[in-house]
């Protein structure tokens, strides 16, 4: 081996040493915790990517050089992803060492009494029969359930092994909790997407509004189940106009084209197909239309979603006729239960439908829909537009704004699903449920030595680890014994 | 509504009963008559019970648990926490605790119906579930005992100040017990409740993970939960595996600790996320 060999290998026994280390260890739990800071005081693109795109609009210079560093994306990023993996490592290292050591152990014999008992805590020496000692000492001890170790002249004693068992076994299960992580964010999949009431939803890529998969994981792993979401209720306390519940029904074929059953969706009970649930995440309105052109011919008839900008769901959308000439576009509110007042103009005061109005204002001109530029289906871009109307309808009114018609025909409620599969998690919640019982055998098992000597006199002496207490009255109990005093 | 006036009413006369109490541990600390030390103890034992029908009737007013708005989880917390010092009190000689706890609770029960104040109402879908109830008197518990253990390791450095400048100690602790004896005692109380606060992580996790469709996403309530939780598996590494004690480890205990409450305090008001659960 060469020189430089040599080197680079004790270099990396040392890094090793020091990455394993418990100091080092201690150190990467505490700057985890320290990393995780920002990403609750900064907002995330992976909870609330509006607020993000918000705080660049405020701070546009700071928000770039902040961005660099990955403060919006704090849990993905390269940094807070080395400190774990390197915690990862450095527990690995760490804890698979003395699991061996301890499997090893458990089968071991305490060891061998020390020379000098009088270094050890609570020594004493007895004034007894030197031949009866050691016999009613092992046998005081073996009924105390210690692990003895007996020579000529001397018995070592140890109980609470399980408190190493406990310690690893927590710290193990640690692991396999990372391990969930990692095996769900790797294999994984999850996405959103809306349905209307009476619509059918077909569990395939291109059914969502958003959809992400796993590393390794592929498209065509999508659980086959479809829905028909048949019915909505929404419950509302009268006093607070806060939901107290939602309840969605929906006919369920698992797999598609099996029969359909039906079943229900809580916000607490999830629909389950194996590693796959859905989940009723949010709700709102979709105001249903009738417009015509000129002629009377219908341009567009249905219901679009609307999304929910408060408590009481006044909704926000657009409505866009790109197929009529010149194309026409509507920005539109629709308010579930009307009041105005001329503070605020007109809002909703209670989440139901008890007496809708569509509010909207009318456009012509270029949508700009092939400009090339994504555009979000809840706004309009009217930069190329001119508006000619601006109205508000109640229930089955018209209005006629010259290039056509429109009429409020009625509303549909619409629910987003949240479809999420994630063959980790019971990795992680086995690891959870284990952890706890390692925790809680390993802090309250003690785990103490008890020697017994026969030299010139009777010694005995006992050692705690850590100094929890306890100790003392076990010595006192066992030289009663040896006196005795039963 | 008439529960829930009772319910009140049980609050004021279980501050009025902490003011007393309060007194009493006053007299009893500068006068060092043991008389007074037992009536604060008994009026503390009174007011806990008292604040414990409160807490029941709330939920019997509002048809739930009473676990879901701030002014609830205060006075829960402060029932954890004032319970948690009676069992010590059982348990250990730290009756001088009681003034500072009654004041604590004071101030928590204060804040709590001044400020925090909402009439009972039902729970959001979200709540809906017994993780609520597992989850958060978990969290709780866990709360009111990390808070006793700050209290412990304040009071241990105040006396640590005394004791290495070589001054006598004042008068309020004279009665206090020796350095290592509150060391130990912080120590034994975070060691007790540490696996409950894992629990009540975990079982928040399984919550979030039948409410939400993810057992954790770096929420801000979750995140300092996480920080609460390092926090306090450094201050058992620090001590059992690298032996520190005393002053060092009663710092420590105190930044654990002082996560906790900016949980409490800092995310459920300013806080966003999804566990705006405070009503405020
Ligand atoms: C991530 C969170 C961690 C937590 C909550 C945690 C918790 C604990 C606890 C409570 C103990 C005390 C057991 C006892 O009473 O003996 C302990 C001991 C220990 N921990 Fe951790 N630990 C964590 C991470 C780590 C890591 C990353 C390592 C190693 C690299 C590690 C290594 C150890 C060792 C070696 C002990 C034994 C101490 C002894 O018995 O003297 N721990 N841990």
């Amino acid at each position: 081996m060469s020189m430089n060999e040599l080197r680079g290998r004790s270099l990396f026994r040392w890094a090793w040493r020091q990455l394993t280390s418990m100091r080092t260890a201690l150190m990467l739990l505490l700057l985890l915790g320290i990393a995780s800071i920002p990403g609750s005081l900064f907002p995330q693109r992976s909870q609330n990517p509006m607020k993000v795109a918000a705080y660049f609009a405020k701070n546009p210079t700071l928000a770039t050089w902040l961005d660099r560093i990955k403060i919006f994306d704090v849990y993905s990023s390269p940094w807070f992803s080395a400190i774990y993996l390197l915690l990862f490592i450095s527990l690995i290292g760490c804890v698979l060492p003395r699991t061996i050591e301890h499997v090893k152990a458990l089968g071991a014999k305490p060891p061998l009494t020390p020379k000098f008992l009088d270094r050890m805590e609570f020594p004493s020496t007895l004034e007894v029969d030197k031949e009866l000692a050691l016999d009613n000492a092992e046998q005081w001890l073996r009924s105390k359930h210690f692990r003895v170790r007996r020579e000529a002249g001397s018995i070592s004693a140890e109980k609470g092994y399980s408190r190493e068992s406990g310690n690893l076994l927590f710290h193990l299960s640690l692991i396999l909790i990372l391990v969930g992580v990692g095996i769900g964010s790797l294999f994984g999949m999850k996405g959103e997407a809306i349905v209307s009431v009476g619509d059918r939803f077909i569990n395939t890529p291109t059914s969502y509004d958003s959809l992400g998969f796993g590393k390794f994981q592929s498209e065509n792993s999508l659980t086959s189940f479809s829905l028909i979401v048949t019915d909505f209720k929404a419950k509302y306390d009268l006093k607070t106009n806060a939901p107290s519940d939602y309840k969605l029904s929906v006919l369920a074929a698992n797999p598609i084209g099996s029969k359909e059953i039906a079943r229900t969706i809580k916000v607490n009970s999830p629909l389950t197909y194996g590693n796959t649930k859905i989940y009723l995440q949010a709700n709102g309105y979709s105001p249903m239309v009738t417009i015509r052109d000129k002629s009377g011919k219908i341009a567009f008839q249905g219901a679009t979603v609307f999304l929910p900008q408060d408590g009481n769901l006044t909704s926000t959308g657009a409505i866009k006729l790109p197929d009529m000439n010149p194309q026409m576009g509507f920005v539109a509110t629709f308010i579930p239960t009307y009041d105005r007042n001329s503070k605020r103009g007109a809002f909703s005061t209670y989440p139901e439908v008890l007496d809708p109005r569509l509010l909207f204002s009318a456009w012509v001109g270029n949508l700009g829909l092939d400009s090339g530029q994504p555009q979000s289906v809840y706004r309009l871009n009217t930069t190329k537009m001119s508006r000619i109307a601006l109205m508000q309808l109640q229930l089955h009114e018209t209005y006629n704004f010259g290039e056509g018609s429109i009429t409020f025909e009625g509303w549909k409620p619409w629910v987003n699903l949240q479809i999420v599969s994630d063959p980790g998690k019971f990795y992680s919640l086995y690891g959870a449920i284990l952890a706890i019982l390692g925790l809680l055998l390993s802090l309250f098992t003690r785990q103490r030595r008890i020697w017994v000597k026969v030299g010139e006199k009777v010694e005995i002496a006992g050692l705690a680890k850590n100094g929890t207490p306890g100790l003392e009255e076990e010595l006192a109990a066992l030289k009663k014994r040896l006196e005795g005093e039963k | 509504m008439v529960l829930f006036t009772l319910a009140f009413f049980s609050h004021a006369v279980e501050v009025a009963f902490s003011v007393k109490n309060d007194e009493a541990k006053t007299k009893f600390d500068f006068t060092r008559t043991d008389r007074f030390g037992r009536i604060g103890s008994a009026m503390m034992v009174l007011a806990v019970n008292f604040l414990f029908a409160g807490v029941i009737f709330r939920g019997i007013s509002a048809h739930r648990v009473p676990w879901g708005n701030m002014y609830e989880f205060s006075i829960t917390g402060a029932l954890a926490f004032s319970g948690a010092y009676l069992f010590a009190l059982a348990k250990y000689k730290i009756r001088w605790l009681g003034l500072p706890v009654a004041i604590a609770v004071l101030l928590t029960l204060g804040t709590a119906i001044t400020i925090l104040y909402r009439p009972s109402a039902p729970l959001v879908p979200a709540l809906k579930s017994t993780w609520l109830a597992i989850h958060v008197s978990a969290a709780i518990i866990s709360g009111g005992v990390f808070l006793l253990a700050n209290c412990i390791a304040a009071t241990y450095l105040i006396l640590d100040r005394y004791e290495t400048n070589s001054l006598p100690r004042p008068n309020w602790a004279k009665k206090l017990p020796s350095l290592e004896v509150l060391d130990q005692l912080s120590y034994r109380l975070v060691a007790f409740v540490f696996p409950l606060w894992t629990f009540a992580v975990i079982a928040g996790a399984i919550w979030a993970e039948s409410a939400w469709g993810r057992y954790w996403g770096w929420d801000p309530k979750e995140t300092w939960a996480f920080i609460t939780w390092v926090a306090y598996a450094a201050y058992l590494h620090a001590r059992v595996t690298i032996g520190w004690r005393g002053r060092k480890a009663a710092w420590l205990c105190l930044f654990a600790g002082s996560t906790f409450l900016f949980n409490y305090i800092y995310v459920n008001i300013w806080g966003t996320g999804r566990h705006t659960y405070s009503g405020l």
